[in-house]
């Protein structure tokens, strides 16, 4: 009997594909995300949003609230450390969170070096912008990616961006010569081996789902419509005006992604999405996505 | 023989290729209209609170039941199971409500619990690698189901006419024969 393989880890996040998992404040607002359809919830004292307006350090959730919210719900609960916060890793991993994101939402605390997740026998989800990225957590030991985006903007465009760049550096490594593929390693920054695997199989090692900005139903299926294996919500359902509401329509529009109808429907008297923010508008140090190579 | 898998949420992927590699055809099912064409339908893992709740949304409790009532074969794994189940151990409203069973939810503890192992399954000749994820327990069987497989005395794969469950994964790994053996159940049902 083996514990903590990667074929369990990364199982796990197999378990989520086609779901929604929503960013939660109190033990409450989980059961609601929970009723709602969420396939797992991520305890946060801040949403990425308050976490913008608020500035200064954002760090770990006091450990009450990610064990409110563990007592509350029978769905996983998963928490976010620092890049690099081995410490505070290893705390969730004492509290018995189902998986740890090791996030650009919270402030770095590290700006070279992240976790080395291999030695944990919880899961990690990382944050990745492009496929160099992407398989360098990997090779750190993630079990799951997702999209950077920018988080707590209610603005899918870099969530998009990273998405297509991503599926599209895919296709373009299926399609090198196996000489050409030693050469891509070197310029992306990663591992042979696992980029012989992207190769030969066509898709990233482990799931992928999008996440930073996702504001909307639609939001939510234009990115499974690019190929994400499911969507994080973060602000967007409980700074929306009716989050119940919210969440069951983001979670049909996931499933259904390409019946644009239901979509209509589900979309519907939804009331005010969370107020969106201008990417431009934002100054270089407030992009988490920068943060974290 | 054109097998189904339940595509609301889950690991759908893995359950179509192994079905593949046992030699069916694996197709993901949406829409309950899809239920007609096919020989048997696999319930994947997944959250069962997300797919129960899906189900109930879009008609497949009835349309699955009306299925299995023409004599058709379910395969449920781990969150499928679940959905079989006819009683839950925590109270919960069971969902298909079809298999003589109480199943008890994340019977292992959390994900830092999970494990893989090798087991032994009746009707397989030698251990298959099972994957536990989060898994659920089967607490008590009724007279009608046979238990194909335990793990330290607890069930963790059962059979009641062309019903099959398992607690664990076999689409995470590239052992297809439990595949094998649900493939077998459809060929008899038709």
């Amino acid at each position: 009997m083996e514990t903590g393989t990667s074929r369990v880890k990364r199982g796990m996040a197999e378990m989520q594909k086609g779901g929604v998992i929503m960013d939660v404040m109190s033990a409450e607002q989980a059961k609601i995300a929970e009723a709602a359809g969420a396939t797992a919830v991520m305890a946060l004292e801040r949403v990425p949003s308050d976490i913008r307006a608020a500035g200064g350090v954002a760090r770990m959730a006091d450990p009450t609230i990610v064990e409110e919210v563990m007592k509350v719900v029978s769905i996983p609960v998963m928490a976010k450390a620092r890049i690099g916060h081995y410490v505070e890793a290893k705390v969730l991993e004492s509290l018995g969170v189902d998986y740890i994101d090791e996030s650009e939402v919270l402030t770095p605390a590290d700006e070279v070096f992240h976790i080395s997740k291999n030695e944990f026998t919880v899961p990690f989800v990382c944050g990745a912008k492009d496929l160099g990225e992407a398989l360098r957590r990997v090779q750190e030991g993630a079990s799951m990616l997702r999209t950077k985006g920018e988080p707590g903007t209610g603005n899918v465009v870099e969530a998009v961006r990273h998405l297509r760049l991503i599926m599209g550096q895919i296709r373009k490594v299926q399609n090198l010569s196996k000489d050409e593929l030693y050469h891509e390693a070197k310029t992306l920054g990663v591992p042979y081996d696992l980029l012989l695997g992207v190769h030969e199989t066509g898709r990233l090692p482990v799931v992928n789902f999008a996440a930073g900005g996702v504001a909307t139903p639609a939001d939510a299926a234009l990115m499974m419509h690019l190929g994400a294996d499911g969507v994080f919500v973060g602000s967007g359902i409980f700074k929306s005006e009716n989050p119940e509401k919210f969440a069951r329509a983001i979670v049909e529009a996931t499933t259904h992604y390409e019946d644009y109808g239901l979509i209509a429907r589900v979309s519907k008297n939804l009331g005010a999405p969370m107020k969106g923010i201008e990417i431009s508008k934002l100054e270089s140090s407030q992009r988490m996505q920068d943060r974290g190579i | 023989m054109k097998i189904g898998v339940l595509a609301l949420q889950g690991a759908v992927a893995e359950h179509i290729r192994s079905i593949g590699l046992a030699g069916g055809q694996g197709v993901a099912v949406k829409r309950t209209e899809q239920l007609g064409e096919l020989d048997g339908l696999v319930i994947p893992g997944g959250e069962s609170t997300t797919i129960g709740k899906l189900m109930r949304q879009y008609g497949f409790i009835e349309a699955v039941r009306d299925f299995a009532s023409q004599g058709k074969p379910l395969f449920g794994t781990c969150a499928g199971l679940i959905v079989l189940a006819e009683r839950l151990e925590s109270g919960e409203e069971p969902h298909l409500s079809l298999m003589n069973m109480t199943v008890a939810r994340n019977a292992f503890g959390r994900q830092r619990e999970s494990f893989e192992t090798e087991l032994d399954v009746k009707g397989i000749d030698s251990p298959l690698r099972a994957v536990f994820i989060r898994a659920p327990l089967i607490k008590e069987v009724g007279e009608n189901v046979e238990v194909l497989s335990t793990y330290k005395g607890e069930i963790v794969a059962a059979k009641q006419d062309r019903l099959l469950v398992s607690s664990f994964h076999p689409e995470l790994t590239d052992d297809f024969r439990l595949h094998g053996l649900f493939l077998e159940m459809a060929r008899q049902a038709r």
